[in-house]
């Protein structure tokens, strides 16, 4: 009798009570309804630096692992980007991307910051530290990022915690095809660009009449070049022989090699980047395929996504393979000088594409950020959709709004027969206008998603 | 016929690597009864023993480089080639098997110094607690090797003579497409040649005696008066030259970089399981299976009747091996058999 009346009869006093520890815990959570709270008319975001006197940004890049040299570089063209937008040094790029409502005083007038996260280039461990940034230091942006795995796993996250995310090197169709956010933005090319850039210049080089054989990285990236490249080859009347996917990371690809000699193939297009693209290709060289002679013709490589540092690692097996990529240090237009020159002084060597799409990203979100008067990210995605803009290297630019894809001209480059020096080891064969790479917005499908999450 | 000739050769050769890491993994935990992790570090030393021997040939004299215009470039001319010219540059051609030389001293020594000052205090201790502490060692070890080398493949050449690939076809009759890298070739022959001369060491030398009889009755062969624990330090110190001097003669076929030893370590592991933990011929006989079985397995034919057959085929093949035969192809009866 005496427990029923206890658990009915609640006192005056504990009801005082509950409701005290309800609304301070309410308070400490930051979970009060807003209608109680200072400045409550504006809607609130994560990343919002407030009255704070700087905003910070979140460098997520590898800083360990297979593509720790290239995140290593990817952090130098963002340290740079931020002495840039605080008004030291040089000022780079600020000087030659137009339009452009940078003043050299940081973003919005607060000094910038920055912390760095390590993708260690794997999905889980990049997520966590993107996580890691927004909740414990509060970042208004997220980029970086050397993988498309990484790219597309981090841009998820980034899409479900209303954070920017400024992707960095990926080059799958997928980043800005089926996976596109609405929070997720890339300037870098991809892999179906590479193909319609590269396939007039295999057909000036090695005619109409090719056998193509390829070794595929097992994952989205290689998958998607795989499927532009051979498409692309096969337009302009190559046969595709065989395509054979290959484990990242296998090291040792002889036993993927030595079939290619008995295939009948005289072209061995390899959709490998980093170690894989370094040792596969150095192991092709050395099994004799560019001595060969097969159909009547000389046997070819090609690397449909070169870098200058895989460049390095190839060392010789790398010269004359023809092969694209996003930028490279040697162009002579005025941002890709003025950016060279900033990166030469600070660092004695000349920054790799992967330094200059980090350094590009980190300046138009800046930039996005002035224009709309904001951080709020909703605004600043306004801005970026559809933004047009030169001054930044390869030409006329264009943030497509539909997919948020930069469309600019494309490289086709061919590893130096005679480099002279560590750096000069690649050579522009052409810059394949914009209007050729181009394709339609819902070709590679997706969805972008709200503005506000 | 052409591709399956060409394919067990790949076999052989992938082999000749296999087996020579795992011969030196399956002599220490022979001999001292531990299972070493940092196996896979010490086969990446060996590989960047090449490296430093290749840097040092080629410590240069930084000329301005003209070509540049944005900013103060430099270009680097090797020494040797300024002070001997094309002997300078023939030397630094060499480079790798130049690395033999120093290889098997500075191994020697680093399997020694491992094995004196951390692993004998690991000998009683449970394997759960060895395999703990080489892990720990290999990770100190490749992450001291990134912050000297960073973490980029580094190229090293075959000397140009044996750079290019050779016409086997035409010596066994078969077809022009029929090359292979006169490299791997070496490489195959160099892993025969330290197969031969490790077991040669062991059954026609009275200190091999000595260390298989330490292996089968460790202490009957003290109570004999023999200090066995000074000759099994001795054989960690060749099982790190033996692994080491591998890394050498493997870095033109793989560029290196730090993280080498672990993508060899696992597959040496399962070299091992499958031929049998502590068996020297077992070891070999499973390095060059496991090589044939992934060089097939990787063919097209294979792969079209097993999609993704070459990325599981040594684990399948150890996954039948410990469930029908647990002690390995050649193990001892009672090794890892309850």
């Amino acid at each position: 009798m005496s427990e029923t009346k206890n658990t009915r009869n609640v006192s005056r006093r504990t009801v005082l009570k509950g409701t005290a520890a309800t609304t301070g815990a309410a308070l400490i959570g930051g979970t009060f309804p807003m209608h109680f709270i200072k400045n409550a008319h504006a809607q609130t975001f994560r990343g919002d630096p407030g009255n704070a006197s700087s905003v910070k940004l979140g460098f997520n890049v590898p800083q360990t692992g297979p593509y720790a040299d290239e995140g290593a570089d990817e952090l130098r063209a963002y340290q740079l980007a931020v002495k840039h937008l605080n008004g030291e040094g040089d000022g780079g790029m600020l000087n030659t991307i137009k339009p452009l409502q940078l003043k050299g005083n940081g973003i919005l007038g607060k000094k910038v910051e920055f912390v760095t996260g390590d993708t260690q280039t794997k999905s889980d461990a990049a997520r966590a530290s993107a996580k890691r940034m927004i909740e414990k230091d509060n970042v208004a942006m997220i980029t970086g990022g050397s993988s498309s795995g990484v790219a597309v796993a981090v841009q998820g996250l980034c899409q479900e915690m209303g954070v920017i995310f400024m992707a960095g090197l990926t080059h799958s169709n997928d980043t800005t095809g089926k996976d596109k956010k609405r929070y997720g933005f890339r300037h870098f090319f991809n892999a179906y660009m590479s193909g319609q850039a590269i396939a007039p210049v295999l057909l000036d080089e090695y005619g109409a009449e090719r056998r193509a054989y390829h070794l595929t990285a097992d994952y989205t990236w290689g998958w998607t070049q795989e499927e532009s490249i051979k498409a692309a080859t096969e337009n302009i009347g190559w046969e595709t022989v065989n395509t054979v996917r290959t484990p990242v990371g296998a090291g040792d690809f002889s036993q993927y090699i030595t079939p290619v000699l008995n295939s009948g193939a005289d072209v061995l297009i390899l959709n490998h980047y980093g170690k894989d693209m370094v040792n596969s290709l150095t192991q092709a060289v050395q099994f004799g395929l560019r001595d060969k002679m097969v159909n009547g013709k000389q046997f070819e490589i090609v690397v449909p996504l070169y870098s200058r540092l895989m460049a390095q690692g190839a060392g010789d097996a790398a010269k004359g393979i023809l092969g694209t990529t996003n930028w490279h240090w040697s162009l002579q237009d005025p941002g890709s000088q003025a950016f060279v020159k900033s990166f030469g002084q600070e660092y004695g060597f000349p920054p790799s594409q992967a330094a200059h799409t980090c350094y590009v990203q980190a300046l138009l979100y800046a930039n996005a950020c002035e224009m709309a008067g904001t951080f709020a990210p909703w605004e600043v995605i306004k801005q970026l959709e559809g933004f047009e803009f030169d001054g930044a290297g390869n030409g006329p630019t264009l943030y497509r709004a539909e997919d948020h894809q930069c469309f600019k001209d494309v490289l086709v480059v061919r590893g130096k027969e005679n480099p002279q020096s560590n750096f000069d080891l690649l050579e522009v064969v052409k810059e394949v206008p914009r209007a050729q790479v181009e394709y339609p917005a819902d070709m590679f499908g997706g969805e972008l998603g709200p503005y506000q999450v | 016929m052409d591709a399956i000739f060409l394919q067990i050769l790949n076999g052989l050769d992938k082999g000749g690597a296999y087996a020579l890491i795992a011969l030196g993994l399956t002599l220490v935990f022979g001999t001292l009864g531990v299972v070493n992790f940092a196996h896979g570090a010490i086969f990446m030393m060996g590989a960047f023993c090449a490296v430093t021997v290749e840097k040092l040939l080629t410590l240069s004299v930084r000329v301005r480089d003209e070509s540049v215009t944005f900013f103060e470039a430099y270009k680097e001319t090797p020494y040797l080639e300024v002070w001997f010219g094309d002997t300078g540059t023939a030397i630094i051609d060499w480079s790798v098997p130049l690395s033999i030389i120093l290889a098997i001293p500075v191994m020697l020594l680093i399997g020694i110094v491992m094995e004196r000052s951390l692993i004998r205090y690991f000998y009683k201790r449970p394997h759960a607690e060895q395999i703990l502490v080489t892990f720990g060692l290999a990770i100190v070890l490749q992450e001291l090797i990134k912050s000297f080398f960073g973490a980029n493949p580094l190229p090293q050449g075959a000397p140009d003579i044996v750079a290019g690939s050779a016409a086997i076809g035409a010596v066994f009759g078969l077809g022009d497409a029929v090359v292979y890298p006169w490299w791997r070739l070496i490489y195959l022959a160099f892993s025969l040649l330290t197969i031969g001369l490790v077991f040669s060491f062991l059954h026609f030398t009275t200190y091999g005696m000595v260390v298989r009889a330490g292996m089968a009755d460790r202490e009957t062969v003290e109570l004999l008066g023999i200090n066995i624990e000074r000759r099994f330090t001795i054989v960690f110190g060749i099982a790190a030259v033996v692994a080491g001097l591998a890394g050498v003669m493997y870095t033109p076929v793989l560029p290196p970089d730090y993280h080498l030893g672990m993508d060899f370590l696992v597959l040496s592991f399962v070299v091992v399981v499958v031929g049998g933990m502590g068996s020297l011929p077992g070891a070999v006989l499973a390095g060059f299976l496991l090589g044939i079985l992934q060089s097939f397995s990787s063919m097209t034919e294979v792969k079209d009747i097993f999609p993704g057959i070459d990325q599981i085929i040594i684990y399948l093949v150890a996954v039948v091996i410990l469930l029908t035969r647990p002690r390995g192809l050649m193990g001892r009866r009672g090794v890892m058999e309850s």
